[in-house]
C-alpha cells in the first residue's frame, strides 16, 4: 500500500510538473505581449525592453518556467536597485498590474473559495444523497416523482439563472444579507455568523446545481444495488430491511459517489467562476478571470491554472487510497 | 410422521404490463428431515420462484402469492406464506436457509467472508464479535475451508467459485436450520467442484438433519443427491416420484424426454442429441388443457383431442409415484419402448 501510495504521489507530481509547462508554453505562443501592455500608445521601445526585463520576460520560454519552479522552493527577487523586493518560497511569481506576490492574492482569495466549495459540498451531499435514498426507497411513488421532477429543474438551470433567481427573490426582496455585505469576508472562527450569512446563499446556488445529478445518481445506483444477489442473500440470512438497507444497500451503492464527489470538490476549489461573480465574492475563480480577461497577468494566471490542477489531481490520488479503504478488491499488494 | 414442510395449492404470479406471468400454478410438495427433494425443470418452470415464495424473498409489491407453505417446527405448525412479514424474517436463516445459484454475485463484495458469517450468527444468538469469530472459523472448518484462521479475514474476491459457495453454505447453516434450499447451487461451477459441493451439502444434511430442497435442471446431480423428485413444467408439477422411478420407470412424457435428451457417452455415437422440440409455453397465455400438449409427442395418441381440452390432475399411479398424464402408465411404457 505505501509503494503505492509513493508511486502515486510521483506520479502526481510528474504531472503537475507537466502541467505549468504547458501553460507557459500556451501563453508563449498566444499573440500578445505582456510587456507591451505595461505602458501606452505613445510608449517608447527602450521602455518597453526595460518594463520586458523587469517583467522577465526578456528569457526563453524555458528559462522563464525554469525560475518559476526555482522561485516555488526559493522564493523570487524582483527588480534591481531601491525597488528591489522579494517574494517569499512558496513564490508563484510578482503580479505588476496588482503589485502584489501571486501568493499572496492567493493566500486572500484561497479561503473564500474554500469556504464556497466545502458549504457546498456539505449541503449537495446532504440533499443529493438523502434525497436519492428517499427516491429510490420509494420507486414509483409521490417522493420518487418529485425527486425526478428535482433533478429536471436542477440539471437545466444553470448557476448564473439560479444564483441570479436566489440574489432578488431571496436575499434581496427578504433583505437577509444587505447587498454591501455581500462578498465579505468574515474569519469563519472569529466570526461564525457572518461568514455564515456571506456563503450559505453562494453555497446554496452551487449545491442546487450538484445536488440534482447526485440526486439521480444516488437513486439509480441504491435501486441497482438493491436487485444484486448479494442484497437477496442479506434478506435470505433473516437481516431485517433496515440493516439491510444500512450495511449492505448503501454501503454498495455510495461507494462510488466518494469517486465523483472527490472530484467535484477539487473542480471547484479551482474556483467557481459563475457563482463567485454573481455573490461578488473574491474568490479564486474571479481572481483568475479578472487576470485573463482584464489584466493579462501571466503569473496569477499560471498559478491559478496551476493550483486548479493541483487540486484535481492530488483529489484524483486521495480518492484513489479512499477508496481502497472502501473496496477490498482495489486494494493492491 | 408429518412432512417439515408442506407446500399446498401454492400459486405465485407476477402482474406485468403485458398481463399476469403464472409462474408457478396450484402446486403442492412436502419434504421430510433428513430427505432430499429435487426439483427439476427448465428454465422458467417455476422451480425458483415457488421456492423464493417459501423463503419470502419476492417483492410483495409485485408478487402474488396464494395458497399455503407450512413449516412444521418444534414450536408448532406455521404458515410461512400467511404469516407476519417480521415473523417469517425471524425463520429465515434460522428454520430456514437458501443458497443460490452464483457464488461469484451471492456474497457482498466489501465485507470479509467472518463479518458475513458472523452476521448470520449474531443476528440469532447472544454473544460478542469474538465469540461470533470463532464461531465462523467453525464453520468454515466443517465446510472444509482450509486454513480457516487465515481465510476467516478474506474478503470474497480471494476464494475460488467453488469455495465461495462453501462460504454459502457455512453462512446458511451456521444457525442450524432444519431446511435447506439449495437454487442450483452447482449450476456455476465446474464439474469436479460440483460433485465436492453436493457431496458436502449431503453430508451437512447428516451432520444437521435438515430438509433439503435442491433445485436444479440437471438430472446428473439429482441421481447423485435426491430422494425425490419433482419434475416442473411451465408452473406445475407434471411427476413426483422416488428417485428410482423417475430414472427407471418414468411415465410423463415430458420426463421421459427430459432423460432422453441427456448425452450419454456410452449411447448414440454419431448421432445428434434428442431434444424436446418446441419452447416452453408463454407463463402469460399457457395452452389450454395440458400445457406440454403442444410439444407432447404422445398427444396425438389421447383420444378425441382430450389433452387440448381438460388439465390432467396430478393423480397417484402407484406408492410414491404421481404423473399428470392423460394416458396411462402401460400406454406410455409401450409408446416410450415404440419411440427408442
Amino acid at each position: 500500500m505505501l509503494k503505492y501510495i509513493g508511486r502515486r504521489v510521483a506520479y502526481t507530481l510528474a504531472i503537475l510538473v507537466l502541467i505549468s509547462l504547458v501553460v507557459y508554453l500556451i501563453f508563449d505562443v498566444l499573440p500578445m505581449d505582456p510587456a507591451r501592455l505595461t505602458c501606452g500608445k505613445t510608449c517608447r521601445p527602450d521602455v518597453v525592453e526595460a518594463n520586458r526585463h523587469r517583467l522577465g520576460l526578456d528569457v526563453s520560454v524555458w528559462q522563464q518556467w525554469w525560475r518559476f519552479i526555482v522561485g516555488l522552493f526559493k522564493g523570487r527577487d524582483y527588480a534591481e536597485g531601491v525597488a528591489a523586493f522579494h517574494c517569499p518560497a512558496p513564490s508563484f511569481g510578482y503580479s505588476f498590474n496588482r503589485h502584489e506576490c501571486v501568493s499572496k492574492l492567493i493566500g486572500q482569495a484561497f479561503p473564500v473559495t474554500f469556504s464556497l466549495a466545502l458549504g457546498a459540498f456539505v449541503m449537495w451531499l446532504a440533499l443529493g444523497v438523502s434525497l436519492g435514498v428517499w427516491a429510490a426507497r420509494n420507486k414509483g411513488k409521490f417522493v420518487d416523482r418529485a425527486s425526478t421532477t428535482f433533478v429536471l429543474v436542477g440539471t437545466s438551470l444553470p448557476t448564473f439563472i439560479s444564483g441570479i433567481l436566489i440574489l432578488l427573490f431571496i436575499v434581496v426582496k427578504f433583505n437577509l444579507v444587505s447587498p454591501i455585505d455581500l462578498g465579505k469576508w468574515h474569519n469563519p472562527f472569529t466570526d461564525p455568523f457572518g461568514w455564515i450569512k456571506t456563503f450559505f446563499f453562494p453555497c446554496l446556488t452551487l449545491a442546487l446545481a450538484y445536488a440534482a445529478s447526485y440526486t439521480r445518481f444516488t437513486r439509480s445506483n441504491v435501486i441497482e444495488t438493491t436487485a444484486e444477489d448479494f442484497i437477496r442473500t442479506a434478506k435470505a440470512k433473516g437481516l431485517s430491511a433496515r440493516t439491510i438497507m444500512r450495511k449492505h444497500t448503501l454501503r454498495a451503492a455510495l461507494a462510488p459517489i466518494v469517486t465523483i464527489a472527490g472530484l467535484d470538490f477539487a473542480g471547484l476549489l479551482g474556483g467557481a467562476i459563475i457563482t463567485e461573480g454573481i455573490f461578488n465574492l473574491p474568490g479564486l475563480g474571479r481572481l483568475s478571470i479578472r487576470a485573463v480577461l482584464q489584466d493579462y497577468d501571466l503569473p496569477v494566471i499560471v498559478a491559478t491554472t496551476l493550483l486548479a490542477a493541483a487540486f484535481v489531481v492530488f483529489m484524483n490520488l486521495i480518492v484513489d487510497i479512499l477508496y481502497a479503504f472502501i473496496d477490498p478488491r482495489v486494494r493492491v499488494a | 410422521m408429518s412432512a417439515f414442510l408442506e407446500v399446498q395449492n401454492l400459486s405465485v404470479s407476477f402482474p406485468t404490463e403485458d398481463g399476469l406471468v403464472k409462474a408457478t400454478n396450484d402446486i403442492s410438495y412436502s419434504v421430510n428431515l433428513g430427505e432430499t427433494l429435487a426439483i427439476v425443470g427448465e428454465s422458467g418452470s417455476g422451480k425458483s420462484v415457488t421456492n423464493l415464495a417459501v423463503m419470502g424473498l419476492h417483492n410483495p409489491a409485485k408478487t402474488e402469492i396464494s395458497g399455503k407453505a407450512i413449516l412444521n417446527l418444534p414450536s408448532g405448525p406455521i404458515d410461512v406464506i400467511s404469516a407476519p412479514e417480521e415473523e417469517v424474517r425471524k425463520l429465515r436463516g434460522s428454520a430456514m436457509s437458501m443458497i443460490f445459484q452464483d457464488p461469484m454475485s451471492s456474497l457482498h463484495p466489501y465485507y470479509s467472508v467472518g463479518d458475513q458469517i458472523s452476521e448470520a450468527w449474531l443476528l440469532y444468538n447472544k454473544g460478542d464479535k469474538k465469540a461470533a469469530r470463532n464461531r465462523s472459523i467453525e464453520m468454515l472448518d466443517l465446510v472444509g475451508i482450509p486454513d480457516p484462521h487465515k481465510r476467516v479475514d478474506e474478503f470474497p474476491h480471494q476464494f475460488s467459485g467453488g469455495m465461495r459457495q462453501r462460504v454459502m453454505i457455512a453462512m446458511a447453516l451456521i444457525n442450524n436450520p432444519k431446511l435447506l434450499i439449495a437454487d442450483e447451487p452447482t449450476t456455476a461451477l465446474d464439474v469436479t467442484v460440483q460433485s465436492q459441493i453436493l457431496q458436502l451439502i449431503r453430508d451437512m444434511q447428516k451432520e444437521f438433519n435438515m430438509a433439503v430442497i435442491l433445485i436444479t435442471h440437471d438430472l446428473g446431480v439429482v441421481a447423485q443427491v435426491a430422494n425425490r423428485v419433482c419434475v416442473m413444467y411451465a408452473g406445475k408439477i407434471v411427476e413426483e416420484s422416488t428417485i428410482d422411478d423417475i430414472f427407471y420407470d418414468s411415465t410423463h412424457p415430458y420426463s421421459i424426454g427430459l432423460l432422453a435428451s441427456i448425452p450419454r457417452v456410452d449411447k448414440y455415437h454419431g448421432e445428434r442429441l434428442k431434444v424436446i422440440s418446441g419452447q416452453p409455453p408463454s407463463l402469460i397465455n399457457l395452452p389450454s388443457g395440458c400445457s406440454f400438449q403442444p410439444r407432447c409427442e404422445f398427444a396425438k395418441y389421447v383420444p378425441g383431442n382430450k389433452c387440448g381440452i381438460e388439465t390432467p390432475s396430478l393423480s397417484q399411479i402407484s406408492t410414491n409415484h404421481k404423473v399428470s398424464c392423460h394416458l396411462d402408465k402401460t400406454q406410455v411404457q409401450q409408446l416410450k419402448k415404440q419411440a427408442m
